[in-house]
């Protein structure tokens, strides 16, 4: 944390927008031609740390999200490092078209920070829940896809973002979450870190998920199945070279994420074993269902988002070796 | 460059036989809406617009967004014309490797400033430059051409309400009223009257021209516009301008000329095409 100047401390106690907000604000003051844009949401996203801060860099859209995505694209196109915030529902579906031919046809470096993904938003129900923004957005050439997963992993990823050239989106969530990276890595947009080493099978997640698979790799552990965890980061360029390690090593894969099953990390994940070294794939998360009201523990548990259900899952494939 | 009416309608005359020739080529284009617009195009790059071909990412420079993507046959005639790129490369058109294609793409494009061509995206587009432009204490201004039916789209609204609230004085935006869509005349599909009053009632101040007349269109695009709002130009125009045989015409949205029109077209417009 030495870098940004935040402490680590600090930063673990942040909910993931906190952490965004706050990494943004310190970002722009390395970047000066980094400019925000929001879409009504600026103090919900947190950005508004980065809008007290850069008010003349700070742009307020309304709730006119197709608009704000397509006026990133002209800001982009004057050479702007253009971040444009809004929740990952919003984002990815209702600008959906913009930031494909907008953003990406045109390959800009604009930077599309979404937070309250996934089921974040767990009461808000399924209009305010983001469950095909991965499948959406690493299915369109030129983009790159990452997804924290904690609050110091997130200030981290948000600098990343920023050096990293061309269209990315980046997925956060919206509460606290647990700890589950140690400061002391370098975090690489396309470089998987894996957590827990192990051998009999592969548990690889983003996001929320990593914390359930640390807590189902734990409990394999005590009924004798060696688990290794990989937090995968970056959705988009996948890290193919972590996965088919895991193939080789553990055969038996098993992906969790707060996302449909569709498109998403575990089609990636399987996508990439079967053209090289296949062995079994088992997805974990939404089976082709919307979700529920409800706390965000209560919504993901009744989703089956658990680490029971990576559990399960990690069984299975490992009696299909 | 800055070229007189009258050069600028034989430049525009010109232009036109060779969007036509160009289309006839590749074998069919947007004819109709290329040459209703191309007073417009015209006036722009020959008189209106601080460029340079041979600087196309001077920072200076203004910018011009074909918002009507559709158009780009007309547009990269317009762009040839300049000298932006060789003329030749217009028998490239719509085929396999070339550089243009139905709607215009910027990174294959010289002095094309934004891939356009889902209606909608180019006055969105053009608020961002806008902003960007005046955060940069830059005097340039951004003229975005968008077409009739395209106000349809709720983000022209969406940017239409964003740019007055930003007081974008620097966007010049014009809609080419040639009052023809793909299904029909564009009234009888859903209307976008009372088009001034709907401009005017989002903060933007009006201008009704007759897009088709040099020394009216020149007049609009010049100005002085008022400070502290954007500009719209409600350009009444004929979609197929120049061609008699098919002006005004709905069905003339995409199509080529046969032989015989393709002589008389030749004839009407001076036989003298990029000049």
């Amino acid at each position: 944390m030495a870098k940004s100047g935040l402490s680590m401390a600090d930063v673990e106690k942040m909910s993931a927008r906190e952490a965004f907000g706050t990494a943004l604000a310190e970002v722009g003051e390395k970047f000066p031609n980094l400019v925000l844009l929001g879409a009504d949401a600026i103090g919900s996203t947190r950005a508004a740390a980065f809008a007290k801060r850069f008010p003349d860099r700070t742009f307020n859209f309304g709730i006119a999200e197709q608009e704000m995505v397509s006026a990133a694209a002209g800001f982009a196109l004057r050479g702007k490092i253009a971040v444009a915030t809004a929740y990952g529902f919003l984002l990815s579906l209702r600008a959906c078209e913009q930031v494909r031919t907008d953003i990406c046809y045109q390959n800009l470096n604009v930077k599309l920070m979404a937070t309250h993904t996934g089921l974040s938003m767990a009461d808000a129900g399924t209009t305010h829940h983001s469950t095909e923004d991965v499948a959406i957005m690493r299915s369109f050439a030129n983009m790159t896809v990452v997804a924290p997963s904690d609050s110091v992993e997130t200030v981290k990823a948000v600098e990343a973002v920023i050096r990293y050239p061309g269209p990315v989106y980046l997925r956060m969530g919206r509460g606290a979450m647990s700890s589950v990276n140690t400061d002391n890595y370098e975090f690489i947009i396309g470089k998987a870190h894996t957590l827990v080493p192990g051998s009999d099978v592969t548990i690889i997640a983003y996001g929320v998920m990593v914390n359930e698979a640390l807590i189902a790799a734990q409990r394999l552990e005590e009924q004798g199945i060696s688990a290794r965890v990989v937090n995968m980061h970056t959705i988009k360029p996948l890290d193919t070279e972590c996965v088919l390690a895991a193939a080789k090593e553990t055969g038996a894969i098993v992906t969790a994420e707060e996302h449909t099953i569709f498109g998403g990390l575990g089609e990636a994940v399987a996508g990439c074993v079967t053209s090289a070294h296949p062995v079994p794939v088992i997805r974990v998360g939404l089976q082709d269902s919307f979700s529920v009201f409800g706390a965000e523990g209560e919504v993901r548990a009744a989703m089956g988002l658990t680490a029971d259900s990576i559990i399960h899952a990690a069984m299975q494939a490992v009696s299909m070796k | 460059m800055k070229l007189t009416i009258e050069e600028l309608q034989k430049k525009a005359a010109q232009i036109r036989l060779r969007t036509i020739e160009m289309i006839d080529t590749a074998g069919g284009g947007h004819i109709g809406g290329s040459l209703s617009a191309m007073d417009i195009m015209t006036a722009l790059y020959f008189r209106i617009m601080n460029i340079d071909p041979n600087q196309p990412d001077d920072p200076l420079r203004d910018w011009f967004i074909l918002s009507a993507g559709h158009k780009a046959a007309g547009y990269v005639s317009v762009l040839a014309a300049r000298g932006y790129f060789e003329d030749a490369l217009l028998d490239t058109f719509n085929k396999l490797g070339s550089p243009f294609g139905i709607h215009p793409d910027k990174n294959k494009i010289i002095g094309c400033e934004a891939s356009t061509g889902s209606l909608g995206h180019g006055l969105p587009m053009s608020v961002g430059i806008a902003l960007s432009l005046r955060l940069d204490n830059l005097q340039s201004n951004v003229y975005c051409l968008m077409g009739d039916g395209e106000t349809h789209e709720g983000t022209v609204w969406e940017a239409a309400m964003g740019a007055a609230q930003h007081r974008l004085d620097n966007l010049i935006a014009i809609v080419d009223y040639n009052k023809c869509s793909m299904d029909g005349p564009i009234n009888s599909i859903v209307s976008v009257e009372p088009i001034e009053d709907k401009w005017k009632s989002f903060g933007w101040n009006v201008i009704r021209i007759d897009g088709n007349d040099m020394a009216s269109v020149v007049e609009a695009l010049e100005g002085p516009h008022p400070s502290g709002k954007p500009t719209v130009i409600i350009a009444d125009t004929l979609k197929g301008k120049g061609v008699p045989s098919i002006e005004g015409d709905y069905h003339w949205h995409y199509g080529f000329l046969n032989e015989e029109q393709l002589a008389q077209a030749r004839k009407d417009l001076g036989g003298v095409s990029n000049g």
